[in-house]
């Protein structure tokens, strides 16, 4: 029983993983650009949600909206205004670009907030639900549950509306974009604005069950990757499976060996699936 | 006066240059056809009229309006529209999808549900594989789906980049059938870039050749396809 609590709260804190690594699949899977700096944001939207909470006492849920809103608006100008520049150069410059932005976000947090872990103190912070012999923390079902409707609503987005369809004409054939006269570039920026949303709304979810500082953005930024190979690059599912694996092996590695030793577990297990299935899980061959 | 109109137009790619001085005239209800070589220039022609590629010097006019160097999406929402060579269709969009993003255009957005009743009686077999992923379409029909998504924009011009390449000749038959009859029952101007040179002369009003970049010789449809040089560099007789 023990196990199956273990195994259902890394379930939990997986979809978490699964909305922030779903916001680099898209970027990656519309521009073709990988962002180095997705961590960073997302820890950039946790002090956010932090801030608020520090100073007005709001619940990080009900802060997430507008946390979500500003991150959008962050990625939609970083491509319009930064990144567009650079789709046609070379993969370094494009990384070098991103690697800045990444350490300008967590040096500007140091500035800002100083190494100290923090995090938001929640009156329901140790309160549960019981569902026969399963115990769940209510933060990590709320968590989850945020994960997986943003997940959905993104899914629906892409699906329904014709700026969702659009998207994914420019990611199927760039070219036959341009020639039906969408606005790639535009499109661009509103991709790279719902990556950034995803980490938004990941952030104020994830500020539920960890503490926050700054150094912790390089570690999400390879989570995040690490989940999007292990799940196939660009597929949207994939992302999502790929997160829940990495939280459920985390758990279990937290439980069974050594809770430092939690990511050499992560990256176990992309070797394993690399080996078995290079294109990733739910890839493309 | 002329629906499209070129004037001096020179396009560089680095040092290279691509075009060199074209001047051209596109009349309203016309077909006209660009001739040439591989890497003549012709599809150079086409990305530069649509805004893909910026020009160095010249004028471009489409209906009086300049439009050098703007953006492709501005372009297409004056009225251009454009089948781009290898047909360009969203492979993982079902061809109703592939229509549906023919008519994202301001311009063409409420007229969408009409045009597209209309691309399919046109296009019946279209018609019959609407939620079929366009890249399990045949060649043909990947090609026929190009135009219809192409009309599904409601153009007034429309240009055409190699429609035949790669194509089975009975396939080719149909697509200049197509042309012919966009062009006589529609009244819609095209302009066609085409190798294979007599049929697309034959079916013209009228017809540029173009060299290296440079229009070395223009006049009719019939009278370019009866001139020796023509016939020896192009047709092969």
């Amino acid at each position: 029983m023990l196990y199956l609590n273990i195994i259902v709260s890394g379930l939990l804190t997986g979809a978490v993983y699964g909305l922030m690594a779903l916001g680099l699949s898209v970027i990656f899977g519309v521009i073709r650009i990988v962002n180095f700096a997705h961590g960073e944001m997302m820890v950039l939207a946790m002090y956010g949600a932090y801030v608020v909470n520090a100073r007005l006492g709001l619940d990080p849920l009900l802060v997430l909206p507008l946390v979500t809103l500003a991150l959008f608006g962050l990625g939609y100008a970083l491509q319009r205004l930064l990144i567009n520049r650079y789709i046609a150069r070379p993969d370094h410059e494009q990384f070098l670009l991103l690697l800045a932005l990444a350490t300008i976000i967590t040096a500007s947090l140091l500035m800002g907030f100083g190494p100290d872990a923090r995090n938001v103190q929640l009156d329901y912070g140790y309160d549960s639900y019981q569902i026969g012999a399963i115990l769940l923390d209510k933060v990590r079902v709320f968590a989850a549950g945020g994960a997986v409707l943003g997940a959905a609503a993104l899914w629906s987005f892409f699906r329904f509306s014709r700026t969702g369809k659009a998207i994914r004409a420019c990611a199927d054939n760039q070219v036959g974009a341009q020639v039906v006269g969408l606005d790639v570039k535009r499109l661009y920026a509103v991709t790279f604005g719902l990556g950034a949303a995803c980490v938004g709304a990941a952030g104020c979810l994830l500020l539920l069950l960890v503490d926050v500082q700054p150094y912790i953005a390089t570690d999400y930024t390879l989570l995040a990757f690490i989940i999007v190979i292990l799940g196939g690059l660009g597929s949207m599912p994939g992302a999502l499976l790929g997160g829940i694996l990495v939280g459920v092996s985390e758990a279990l590695a937290g439980f069974l060996v050594e809770p430092s030793l939690k990511s050499a577990f992560s990256f176990g297990l992309l070797i394993l699936v690399l080996l078995v299935r290079p294109q990733g899980l739910l890839g493309r061959a | 006066m002329s629906m499209l109109e070129l004037r001096e137009v020179d396009l560089f790619y680095g040092d290279a240059q691509a075009l060199d001085g074209v001047s051209l005239d596109v009349a309203s209800g016309e077909i006209v056809a660009i001739i040439g070589a591989n890497g003549a220039g012709k599809s150079s022609l086409i990305r530069t009229i649509f805004g893909m590629e910026k020009p160095r010097r010249g004028s471009i006019r489409f209906e009086g309006q300049e439009i050098a160097g703007a953006a492709p999406h501005r372009i297409c929402n004056l009225g251009i529209g454009q089948v781009a060579e290898g047909r360009q269709v969203f492979p993982n969009m079902t061809v109703r999808e592939n229509l549906e993003m023919g008519a994202v255009v301001p311009r063409a957005r409420a007229g969408a549900a009409a045009a597209m009743d209309r691309v399919f009686v046109m296009f019946p077999r279209l018609a019959e594989r609407r939620r079929q992923l366009a890249g399990t379409l045949s060649g043909g029909e990947q090609q026929m789906l190009a135009i219809a998504r192409c009309l599904m924009g409601q153009p007034r011009l429309v240009m055409l980049d190699e429609p035949s390449l790669g194509l089975a000749p009975v396939v080719v038959v149909e697509v200049f059938r197509v042309v012919r009859e966009l062009n006589a029952r529609d009244g819609l101007t095209l302009v066609l870039v085409e190798q294979n040179v007599a049929q697309s002369l034959a079916l013209a009003h009228r017809g540029y050749v173009l060299e290296n970049g440079r229009i070395v010789m223009q006049g009719a449809g019939a009278e370019l396809l009866a001139d020796d040089r023509v016939r020896q560099a192009y047709v092969g007789l």
